[in-house]
């Protein structure tokens, strides 16, 4: 609970050089706490809400929206993670990806509001292929979409009905959400572009075997949008 | 890695992340729509030359629950029967632009020469006496689902290792894995080779079983043998089978598997092979899941 302003603090070095951060600790969970309270007007009390966190930095978003709602309206909240690895458009331009956790609530999806939880809205494909997911999955009343960030160019006609903070970025940008549950620490950064995300993708095999979990892949989650 | 030839080429890591990429698939199995769009235009060959209907069925399902379209090509009543060679045969398929050719073949080797061949994957269902990989996965994937851990487990594999490619391919998988495995057979069943196995290696099933955590049983492959290696059934199971007293000789939480078929009343008793602690309905289930996985992590990549 460390981080406080954005000057030079004991956080200076958690920050990589050619970034900065455009959301701090407190200022990230604030946007959550607001959203927490959105969720609970625009579904009228939230009790038919399901949470669910797409893998890997949507499932502590997840788990945090669930906890603040809990102390808000005394109402626990079904809480789970969607993986849509299997899912995805562009698996054939990468290595196969090693997959993370589904996990559904108890009671299903059948009849709920299905709220998606991702860090960074970007293209729109991850959603595209949440919603693919969910209809396998079962037939929520409606699904609705919380973003940390929405940072823009979409490339498909989706749009969040929760939005953290909106960050206009050019496409040269890249944006990072580092969380306290994955990370060590709170922190969205903007920083210069990556080289090329497809080759940087969570350990897969082919051409090699290789292992990796999708939660140790650096704290990139910008290719995931 | 383009293939899965053998047990032996998985490293630790990969062979974890088989085990991890199955145990995420296995949901699949308990959903409401059974299948994933992963594989989508992509078409998988089972190619079977010997007789199977577990692993081929269990190939075909778990093609078919990632959406990949199957051909099931069988050596009876195909061009094979007319005298066409493997290599003919595999170009053919080749030519009708198979991503995954899965082969079950009586000569060791046969998945080796056939990756060579062909531009797709190749997955070894079962070659001569050399190889099962996928087997010796899901036994695997069983082993840290019922157990909890293969890391320093105790696995006794019992009856005709010389036959056997299950034994083969648990011996090399299970050993990577960081499991000790102990072969228990008689002399006359043990391949000449097996001092160069990494494993153990008893003549005697009552001393070893105490001490195992895991007993898996093979059936005697008649069909293979041309010589008399036992003096007779009865003998052999006297010495070899497991009863229900023998099992009661095992630690509480130990189990017992087989690969399948299993002969009731040779290697094993119907009263093991009912009871509880036989996981045998359970690899067959956890069998779809691993393929699954091998085939996603093979194919669904670029």
């Amino acid at each position: 609970m460390g981080s406080a302003d954005p000057a030079p603090d004991p956080d200076a070095p958690e920050v990589p050089e050619g970034t900065r951060a455009v959301l701090d600790g407190n200022e990230l969970n604030r946007a959550l706490t607001r959203i927490a309270h959105e969720v609970l007007e625009r579904t009228k009390g939230g009790q038919h809400v399901t949470l669910l966190g797409i893998p890997s930095r949507g499932v502590p978003l997840a788990r945090r929206l669930a906890r603040r709602i809990e102390r808000v309206e005394d109402l626990s909240v079904p809480t789970g993670s969607l993986d849509i690895t299997m899912y995805r458009d562009d698996l054939r331009l990468a290595p196969a990806r090693a997959l993370g956790r589904t996990e559904i609530p108890a009671g299903g999806l059948d009849d709920r509001v299905v709220v998606l939880v991702d860090d960074v809205l970007f293209s729109g494909r991850t959603v595209r292929a949440a919603l693919d997911a969910l209809g396998d999955l079962g037939r929520p009343r409606a699904v609705q979409l919380a973003v940390l960030v929405d940072r823009g160019h979409r490339e498909l006609p989706i749009r969040a009905d929760y939005v953290g903070k909106n960050l206009p970025t050019s496409l040269r940008e890249s944006v990072t959400v580092r969380l306290d549950e994955t990370d060590g620490h709170d922190a969205v950064l903007l920083g210069p572009s990556r080289p090329s995300p497809a080759n940087t993708l969570k350990g897969g095999l082919k051409g090699g075997l290789r292992s990796g979990s999708p939660d140790s892949s650096p704290a990139t989650t910008e290719g995931d949008d | 890695m383009r293939h899965l030839l053998s047990a032996g080429d998985l490293s630790r890591d990969e062979a974890t992340l088989v085990l991890d990429t199955a145990a995420e698939l296995a949901q699949v199995g308990d959903r409401s729509v059974k299948k994933l769009p992963t594989l989508r235009g992509r078409t998988v060959v089972n190619l079977f030359y010997e007789d199977s209907t577990r692993t081929r069925t269990s190939f075909e399902l778990a093609a078919k629950r990632l959406s990949a379209d199957v051909i099931n090509f069988s050596a009876k009543g195909s061009s094979v029967s007319k005298g066409e060679s493997l290599k003919d045969t595999a170009l053919t398929l080749q030519a009708m632009g198979a991503d995954a050719v899965v082969i079950r073949h009586s000569a060791s080797g046969a998945a080796h020469r056939l990756a060579n061949w062909v531009d797709g994957s190749v997955l070894n269902a079962g070659d001569g006496t050399h190889e099962h990989p996928t087997q010796a996965l899901l036994d695997a994937y069983t082993m840290r689902d019922r157990l909890g851990r293969l890391d320093g487990l105790r696995v006794a594999v019992v009856g005709d290792i010389l036959h056997s490619r299950v034994a083969r391919s648990n011996v090399l998988l299970l050993t990577t894995l960081g499991a000790h495995v102990t072969l228990v057979a008689p002399p006359t069943l043990l391949p000449v080779s097996v001092h160069t196995w990494p494993c153990e290696v008893s003549y005697d099933l009552d001393e070893v079983l105490p001490k195992s955590d895991v007993v898996m049983m093979l059936r005697v492959q008649a069909e293979r043998m041309r010589d008399s290696f036992f003096p007779s059934v009865r003998e052999y199971s006297r010495n070899y089978g497991l009863d229900g007293e023998r099992l009661n000789r095992m630690p509480a939480e130990a189990i017992v598997m087989h690969p399948g078929p299993m002969v009731r009343g040779m290697e094993i008793s119907a009263e093991v092979a009912d009871s509880p602690r036989c996981t045998v309905t359970e690899q067959v289930a956890n069998g779809v899941s691993l393929r699954m996985a091998v085939l996603y992590l093979l194919l669904g990549g670029s």
